[in-house]
């Protein structure tokens, strides 16, 4: 561990509150007027110098965002008011392409959530956006070299306008859901990634998404093409200022996982509990290829996100493992979803969810086997831990199973923390709150040790701040 | 200067009904007591209430550790003021391995040693207080040479899948990396073949010494081949009702308790229950 990483632990340990509720005097250098209409999409079209067939199909999903009622599911977004937010913030003239390059008061605020440190430490590239823009990206020289591309999707409708156009919108179109349209309407910054055939990615590509202003919505969009028999680890992580009105997060990411690829796409999400978080993620897996989505949401007032995967080739394999954290005042709605299309396909949803303080987590998944997908087994594990009396957990899974030879398992489990447990670990010197974390820490530790040692290590420590000062 | 266990008047009940009824003892660093005593007498009860379980309530009576009151104390305090109790069944705790368990157990217990207050741990230095990991993987590695723990137990995760020889043997472990001053061993050697029962044992006599004082508390004599006590005592409806040397054991193992019986408890007896 480095000086740099060690302050950053010392300063999250102070007390049991969220660490990243800090943020920068506004120095953005350009900011749209609050609120949504065409006059608003058209101008961030026309600052991205971007080529028609964007811009009208921004347009369309516009008039798509209008017509479409709100979900009347899940949690409650009929408080947000979308006339009260800005949907541009430009914080800077361009991207850097290193560190010097980034203002000095944004790179220190990705200092301060030690993005340089890792990158130099463990990762194969980093994207790091702010308010509405990417203002930093890099790429190992050798990748790059291999023809790996790692850009922001702005950057992506510049230089390889024939990828983005073959694909953008092709996993999760307009149609979709509201929030999917609202996102293609006024999307900005998010990473474009294309790993050509045969090339293995061995260490994780990483995404980090800042807010910093406040009645921000940040749409960013991540659209992932893996080639034949290639291979990416893809890492984001999101955090925003603590501040009294809400902001929004509304991302849209598209994968494609061609024959033989596998890819996997991890999220910590820690944004402060002031954000709504609407996101629609999607991969499309084919012949022989293996998604895997490991889904960790720790903070934001509200999440609603089911990562999903449609395996539309033979053999092909999904992985969802999820884990939530519900505190006082924070839902998460989180879960995942498979679609079985094709013959001898597999999938495995892990979900584990802690509420606590009166927080709520809800499993929302859905397992499908289309007609002719013989062969098709999955297996669904939901374990929620339940640890006061104000809390509250449910599930709902959603079962359309239209093929016979399928073999489909579900598994829910809702547990507390035992006395006897607490007792036994204090009877050996632990404190109740000590105690208490290493219950949790041990309830999620099949999903953790899915994760990068690295990424292990923060989701352990983002779970013992989130448990700190609420026990005893 | 010892820290002794003084146990005065001791009275405890469990949801609403009274186990101990004014149990007095006395275990000083560097004795073995044996408790013993027929099934529902108390023997359990006392061990948790000593260690503080929440459900076992003091009703009277007053407990010191080295002159300190152990009752005002939550039970992790107790473990920091040296008090160790080895659980008959200890729990699992799923998805926590054996080393991190102990690590942080110790550093907890050692950190109190080192004379800083609790509060500072509460606080968030734990983690530049936790015990560096080459020292403690050491000192893990040499104790469970020790005992015949199978180094492989460092991965498992706590109690989990353990074998109920596996369990205990894990207790003396944890026992003998955080060195308590007073241990109390709850019936361990319940549930043991006669190879498990001497591993255990033995490693449970490799630490007594004169810093450590145990209260031993078994129903069988079978224990006390291998450990031996300084004294023996006979709890009975919640009261020590006979104390002595280890010819006391013998007496118990030759007769049974039917003669404590008689000879005490007059009308409890009879409603008590008649497992033996």
């Amino acid at each position: 561990m480095s000086t740099a990483q060690d302050e950053r632990v010392e300063v999250r340990a102070m007390k049991g509150e969220y660490q990243f509720g800090f943020h920068d005097a506004d120095q953005s250098v350009f900011r749209a007027k609050k609120g949504l209409d065409r006059t608003i999409v058209e101008q961030i079209s026309e600052i991205k110098k971007e080529p028609q067939w964007m811009r009208d199909y921004r347009l369309r999903a516009l008039d798509i965002f209008l017509q479409k009622p709100l979900p009347t599911w899940g949690g409650n977004v009929a408080v947000i008011d979308f006339d009260d937010i800005y949907y541009y913030v430009k914080p800077t003239q361009g991207e850097g392409r290193t560190w010097e390059d980034v203002p000095e008061n944004i790179k220190k605020t990705f200092d301060r959530l030690g993005i340089p440190e890792a990158e130099k430490k463990f990762l194969a590239g980093v994207g790091a956006q702010y308010d509405s823009e990417v203002v930093y990206h890099s790429l190992k020289e050798d990748l790059e070299r291999l023809g790996v591309i790692f850009v922001s999707p702005d950057q992506a409708l510049q230089e390889y306008p024939d990828l983005m156009k073959e694909y953008f919108g092709t996993i999760i179109p307009p149609e979709d859901n509201k929030f999917a349209a609202l996102n293609t309407a006024v999307w900005s910054g998010g990473s474009f990634i294309y790993v050509p055939p045969g090339v293995k990615v061995d260490v994780p590509l990483q995404a980090y998404f800042r807010i910093n202003s406040e009645n921000m919505g940040q749409f960013e969009r991540t659209m992932i093409i893996v080639d034949e028999g290639a291979q990416v680890h893809y890492v984001e992580g999101c955090t925003a200022p603590t501040y009294s009105s809400e902001s929004l997060h509304s991302a849209v990411v598209e994968i494609i996982c061609k024959p033989g690829s596998r890819v996997r796409y991890t999220t910590i999400q820690n944004w402060a509990d002031n954000v709504y978080n609407l996101v629609t993620k999607r991969a499309v897996a084919y012949e022989e290829a293996t998604m895997e989505w490991v889904d960790g949401n720790l903070g934001s007032k509200l999440t609603m996100k089911y990562p999903s995967v449609y395996m539309r080739g033979k053999g092909a394999h999904a992985e969802i493992l999820s884990i939530a954290f519900a505190g006082h005042g924070q839902h998460q709605d989180a879960g995942g979803k498979v679609v079985h299309g094709a013959p001898h396909t597999s999938s495995i949803i892990t979900s584990k969810s802690i509420s606590k303080d009166g927080g709520r987590s809800s499993y929302r998944g859905l397992v499908k086997v289309t007609d002719g997908a013989k062969g098709a087994r999955s297996k669904v594990v939901c374990d929620a831990l339940i640890l006061d009396k104000a809390s509250r957990s449910d599930t709902y899974p959603v079962m359309e199973i239209d093929e016979s030879e399928v073999s489909i398992a579900h598994e829910a489990s809702v547990s507390r923390i035992q006395d006897e447990q607490l007792f036994y670990l204090m009877s050996r010197g632990l404190s109740e709150t000590e105690a208490s974390v290493m219950i949790v820490n041990g309830f999620i530790e099949p999903l953790v040790k899915e994760l990068p040692m690295e990424y292990a290590v923060e989701m352990n420590r983002l779970i013992e701040l989130q448990m700190e000062g609420s026990v005893g | 200067m010892g820290t002794d266990l003084s146990i005065r008047n001791l009275q405890v009940s469990v949801e609403g009904k009274q186990i101990l009824r004014g149990l007095n003892l006395e275990v000083k660093q560097g004795e073995v007591h044996a408790l013993m005593g027929p099934n529902g007498s108390g023997k359990s009860t006392l061990a948790y209430a000593l260690m503080g379980h929440p459900k076992y309530h003091i009703d009277d009576g007053e407990v010191f550790l080295g002159g300190e009151s152990l009752l005002e104390m939550s039970a992790d305090e107790r473990a920091r003021h040296g008090l160790f109790l080895a659980f008959q069944y200890p729990t699992a705790i799923s998805g926590v391995t054996l080393a991190d368990f102990l690590r942080r157990s110790i550093s907890a217990v050692r950190y109190a040693h080192a004379g800083r207050s609790a509060e500072a741990a509460e606080n968030g230095q734990r983690k530049s207080t936790l015990m560096p990991m080459r020292e403690f993987r050491r000192e893990l590695l040499q104790k469970m040479k020790d005992l015949g723990v199978d180094q492989s137990f460092a991965r498992r995760y706590v109690n989990e899948g353990f074998s109920g020889g596996e369990k205990k043997r894990v207790e003396i472990l944890h026992m003998a990396m955080l060195a308590p001053k007073i241990a109390i061993l709850d019936e361990t050697d319940s549930g043991l073949d006669i190879d498990a029962l001497r591993t255990v044992a033995e490693g449970v006599q490799a630490l007594i010494g004169p810093q450590l004082g145990v209260l031993l508390i078994t129903h069988y004599q079978r224990l006390l081949n291998y450990i031996k006590p300084h004294f023996v005592h006979i709890l009975l409806d919640g009261q020590l009702v006979e104390s002595g040397g280890a010819e006391l054991a013998e007496m118990l193992e030759a007769k049974g308790y039917d003669w404590v019986r008689e000879k005490y408890a007059e009308p409890v007896a009879l409603t008590s229950d008649s497992a033996e």
